[in-house]
């Protein structure tokens, strides 16, 4: 069977692309699926340092694409999960250097080799969002609730509808329950009814988040962590499970009404 | 019954609900991309149009953008004026 392409896209920079890629990948490889992250920012590589492995790039996506190296030289192994991989992007030249057919006769090969192709999207809408959603069999985008956010994710979702790739699932990203319960935060509710399209997660605000990008290690890989746990329902959701949206509260509930679930037989 | 409307003044000066009545108009112009001005211009000519075969009161004619999903429709509201009558002798 064909693997799937999952990209990853957002337009506005900054509201987590990256951090999910390398967590979704993460959950998914430790579900047992085979996968592979493509880092599609040429010019500004980054999965690398989320996922721990820049020590360990030799070729690059541009290489493999202009012919330099073989499959097998450009797939890096993750150091904890054996079935996850990584081809990073090219640091030194631009967005030019692929094209979207490139990456989908890139996208042809891998699919026979992995369960998930996850490709990390550049932020914008031009060149480097077009060969990232090119070979998108499931395109997700990433938003945080904010008013920036949400405008660039309905303006990615309109161009994600008009390249025929929708319907567009998508990622809240950095939800701080609290100030939505003050009313001074979007809630999940009201960026839904905005964008008008289908929820595959909502990620909280979680300081574990950077800690553990800090040591190089997805956070999905952390039992503990909020962040964590969102990220491997998201992961579960893309294998078909339905998992039920946990509700977002303050400190310590959250983890409560985990802790409640599982007890109660959730696993 | 004064605890209700304490709860929507402060629902409505909250800045989350401002954040989205703001987004709401602001999506409807980017996914559209139509000005205020091109909505004026349609009005008139519509008025136009449908004044050559009916009588409408055009003061009173609405168009306005709406969604459902995300699916954009311009909906117009043309109230017609009721029929003269001729006076008889």
């Amino acid at each position: 069977m064909l693997g799937n392409v999952l990209t990853i896209t957002s337009g506005k920079g900054g509201v987590g692309k990256t951090t999910a890629t390398a967590n979704i990948g993460a959950a998914l490889a430790a579900a047992g699926n085979k996968v592979v992250c493509i880092d599609a920012d040429i010019g500004l590589r980054n999965l690398d340092v989320v996922l721990g492995l820049e020590n360990r790039i030799v070729y690059d996506l541009v290489d493999l694409i202009e012919g330099r190296c073989r499959m097998r030289q450009a797939l890096i192994r993750d150091k904890r999960l054996p079935e996850l991989f990584l081809i990073p992007a090219a640091q030194t030249r631009d967005k030019s250097a692929v094209s979207p057919s490139d990456m989908i006769k890139l996208c042809e090969e891998l699919r026979k080799e992995f369960d998930w192709i996850l490709i990390d999207s550049p932020a914008g809408i031009e060149r480097g969002f077009r060969n990232a959603i090119a070979p998108a069999d499931i395109a997700m985008v990433v938003t945080n609730p904010e008013v920036a956010a949400v405008r660039d994710a309905d303006r990615i979702i309109g161009l994600i509808e008009a390249e025929e790739k929708g319907p567009a699932r998508l990622l809240i990203n950095r939800i701080k329950p609290g100030m939505v319960k003050r009313g001074e935060m979007l809630s999940p509710d009201d960026v839904l009814e905005l964008l008008a399209v289908e929820l595959i997660g909502m990620v909280p605000e979680d300081e574990n988040v950077i800690t553990s990008t800090n040591r190089g290690m997805p956070v999905a890989l952390d039992g503990k962590s909020k962040a964590g746990e969102a990220f491997r329902n998201i992961a579960q959701r893309l294998l078909g499970s339905e998992v039920p949206f946990i509700p977002l509260e303050e400190d310590g509930g959250f983890i409560d009404r985990i802790t409640k679930l599982f007890r109660s037989g959730g696993k | 019954m004064s605890g209700f409307f304490e709860r929507l003044l402060r629902r409505e000066t909250n800045s989350a609900y401002q954040a989205k009545e703001r987004m709401k108009t602001v999506l409807i112009n980017d996914r559209v991309n139509m000005t205020s001005s091109t909505l004026d211009n349609l009005k008139s000519e519509i008025i136009g149009v449908i004044s050559r075969h009916v009588e409408i009161d055009s003061d009173a004619v609405r168009i306005e953008m709406t969604h459902e999903g995300r699916q954009q429709r311009l909906i117009a509201n043309i109230p017609l004026k009721p029929p003269r009558r001729r006076s008889s002798g």
